[in-house]
């Protein structure tokens, strides 16, 4: 009885493992069916508009407004040392290094992951995945691993979008609300954005995001329960374990680039 | 009360056991099924009437047992191993299982598109066929959700013989069904079974239909099968046969609502109507 | 699936947008241009760049002209500066290379003077002519130094 927490905690952490290795095991079974023919490409398309075209509205809005609220905050900051030409850097360097694609991930993970996830858990609960297996069709390669890579191909895509529209966002908010110089806006962000630090940078972090989110959501998805139950849990699941890994690694991956 | 393997088996078990948590549901199961022969199998529910149609097609794998389809064991089989085995096996899922995302005709061209070299326009001409042969020809470019219960059926049951398949495994194909649709579906799996020589497996506790269609009736009762042809096996009275009957008009009346009042009146419900 | 023009061509007017985006984060933002063996090369060796980095500006006459590409030490222990400037422009062996600083504590850039020979730079000559960096410490040191200010 005493060590019921302990024996929880051991149990948990035995799960938590076990999960990891299954997740492991999915993404190599995923590989393997995207590297191996038939390549479903009209079933990609069909899943780069979910998770690409139908998230665009989203990013953008989120994109523009996150500008403009960079814009107000810097210069509040930095008209008292008078370096509000700076401030194109700091919206600048902000949106492409950590923004454009922390906060793309989580918008993708919330709308396009949980949907996917949604989506092949219901598949599981209707025996549609079962139906696939019994006509000989391998789930993963017809469902799963088109999902992943759409996931995969349009995050990159949806950051650097993000990333526009906050800069115009900002330099809207900047140039036209704020009365900073347009030129010396955007001089002081291009003079500060670096091509192999940032933008290599933060295009590196999108792919690694649109691939977890892509794996979390298809194998959350995956392995629900066939039930109504199991869907939802499955959206949740995805939400809250993406965006969470998105953030650790994130962390990590700031430090492995050297903030 | 097991019986000997007979060659003409196509589909055997052999002692098959399976566990769910601490639930048994198999308790080593012996039955086989004879080709070209329709088999209903009856049970209550949670009796593992859709196990074992997964178990055939692979779906599910025992504890211990063999399940024998076409005289190769399956129960050792990889994924890639059973793609081979599934080839010779088509079957229809309780809730049709059609892809939502695909239209019907989509949905029927998928095995030919996925395992044959046939052109376009031969898919499409093999397809029409089917869809008329279920009685389905306007519903080609419909989607799945624009189907009633029979269609989507009848729309699964012509994905499930595309491929022209051998054995037929079909799961509760009368759950939900309103009497027409149950005449309608019956006659369509009777006719398969006749003219293709389909070897056909039915789960169902839809008793009438399901004495009308069978030559061998297999009886899921405390984890195990109790096996025959119809009318020697209801002339039998082995107790449990009997209990199950008993207990399975019950159902039959609650599930078609024949007479509802003697339920209002009851202080408790019986477990079975617990959902499993 | 069936094929379905207009979304397929959503998808792919999507895609197009995301690369535009991107490329457009990389070469206008990120200063990433094409600097293969068409690049204008110039060495300038200094004594001191101070915070000079690559992709610091080189500029002629306040006018940005092209980037500083990479800063290694040489055989002795000086800073080679790879300059990446405009082609079409003609600067004569004369040339100077100074390393300024906008505003007191802004950034480093190179300042490029061009003399009054007739002869030309060709692409990877070096600059002769070079003024090292000035930074504040350097300056108020000496200026400590010069006063004798400076303790014991």
């Amino acid at each position: 009885m005493k060590f019921t927490l302990i024996e929880n905690l051991g149990y948990r952490s035995l799960v938590v493992v076990e999960h990891l290795g299954r997740i492991a095991q999915f993404a190599l079974r995923i590989t393997a069916c995207l590297l191996v023919p038939p390549y479903r490409f009209r079933r990609l398309v069909g899943d780069v508009y979910d998770a690409g075209v139908l998230s665009l509205p989203v990013v953008c809005l989120s994109g523009a407004v996150v500008g403009g609220t960079l814009s107000l905050l810097g210069y509040t900051t930095l008209v008292r040392f008078g370096a509000e030409e700076a401030l194109g850097a700091l919206v600048g360097l902000a949106v492409i290094r950590e923004l454009g694609p922390v906060l793309t991930a989580l918008l993708v993970t919330g709308r396009a992951g949980s949907a996917f996830a949604a989506e092949i858990a219901t598949m599981v609960t209707t025996e549609q995945l079962d139906g696939l297996r019994m006509m000989s069709v391998d789930p993963v390669d017809f469902v799963v691993s088109p999902k992943a890579l759409a996931l995969l191909i349009a995050m990159p895509l949806l950051a650097g979008l993000f990333a526009v529209f906050a800069l115009m966002g900002g330099y809207g908010i900047a140039v036209g609300l704020l009365g900073v110089d347009g030129g010396s806006f955007m001089a002081s962000m291009e003079g500060s954005v670096k091509f192999w630090n940032d933008v290599i940078g933060s295009f590196s972090k999108a792919i690694t995001f649109g691939a977890l989110t892509g794996l979390i959501a298809t194998y959350r998805g995956y392995i629900s329960e066939p039930t109504a139950a199991g869907v939802s849990a499955a959206t949740t699941g995805t939400v809250v374990i993406g965006s969470v890994t998105i953030l650790v690694f994130d962390f990590f991956l700031n430090g492995f680039w050297g903030v | 009360m097991s019986e000997p393997r007979e060659p003409e088996f196509r589909i055997a078990f052999d002692g098959v056991s399976l566990k769910r948590g601490d639930r048994v549901i198999f308790d080593g199961l012996s039955c086989g099924f004879p080709r070209g022969r329709v088999s209903v199998v009856l049970g209550g529910s949670g009796a593992g009437k859709s196990t074992l149609i997964r178990m055939i097609g692979g779906l599910q794998r025992p504890d211990s047992g063999v399940v024998r389809v076409a005289d190769e064991d399956i129960t050792r089989y990889s994924e890639r191993e059973l793609f081979k085995v599934r080839d010779r096996i088509g079957m229809l899922f309780q809730g049709g299982a059609l892809l939502d995302s695909m239209t019907v005709a989509e949905n029927v061209a998928l095995p030919l598109r996925e395992h044959t070299r046939l052109s376009e326009k031969d898919i499409e001409a093999e397809v029409d066929r089917r869809l008329v042969a279920v009685g389905l020809s306007d519903a080609g470019q419909l989607y799945p959700r624009e189907l009633s219960g029979g269609m989507s059926r009848r729309a699964a049951l012509a994905r499930a013989i595309v491929m022209d398949p051998e054995i037929l495994l079909v799961d509760e194909p009368f759950s939900g069904l309103d009497p027409i649709n149950v005449r309608r579906i019956e006659a369509l799996l009777v006719d398969l079974n006749r003219h293709l020589d389909l070897t056909l497996i039915v789960t169902s506790h839809h008793m009438a239909s399901s004495i009308r269609m069978a030559d061998r009736l297999v009886f899921m009762v405390d984890g195990i099968a109790i096996a025959g042809p119809p009318d020697e096996l209801l002339k039998n009275s082995d107790e449990r046969i009997v209990e199950f009957l008993v207990a399975e008009s019950d159902s039959f009346a609650e599930h078609h609502e024949l007479d509802v009042t003697p339920l209002m009146d009851r202080r408790t419900l019986p477990d079975r109507r617990k959902k499993s | 699936m069936k094929r379905s023009p207009l979304r397929d061509l959503i998808v792919g007017i999507f895609v197009l947008c995301g690369l535009a985006a991107i490329a457009y984060l990389s070469i206008q933002l990120g200063g990433l241009y094409y600097s293969g063996p068409a690049g204008f090369k110039l060495i300038a060796t200094f004594d001191e760049v101070g915070d000079l980095k690559p992709r610091s500006a080189v500029v002629i006459a306040g006018v940005r002209v092209g980037q500083v590409v990479s800063i290694e030490l040489d055989d002795l222990l000086r800073a080679r500066c790879v300059l990446d400037v405009d082609p079409s422009l003609e600067l004569d062996v004369e040339t100077s290379a100074a390393i300024k600083t906008a505003g007191l504590l802004g950034e480093k850039f190179i300042a490029l003077e061009p003399g009054g020979s007739d002869e030309m730079l060709e692409s990877g000559d070096e600059i002769d002519r070079t003024v090292s960096a000035l930074s504040i410490e350097s300056l108020v040191g000496k200026f400590v130094n010069d006063s004798g200010l400076e303790g014991d």
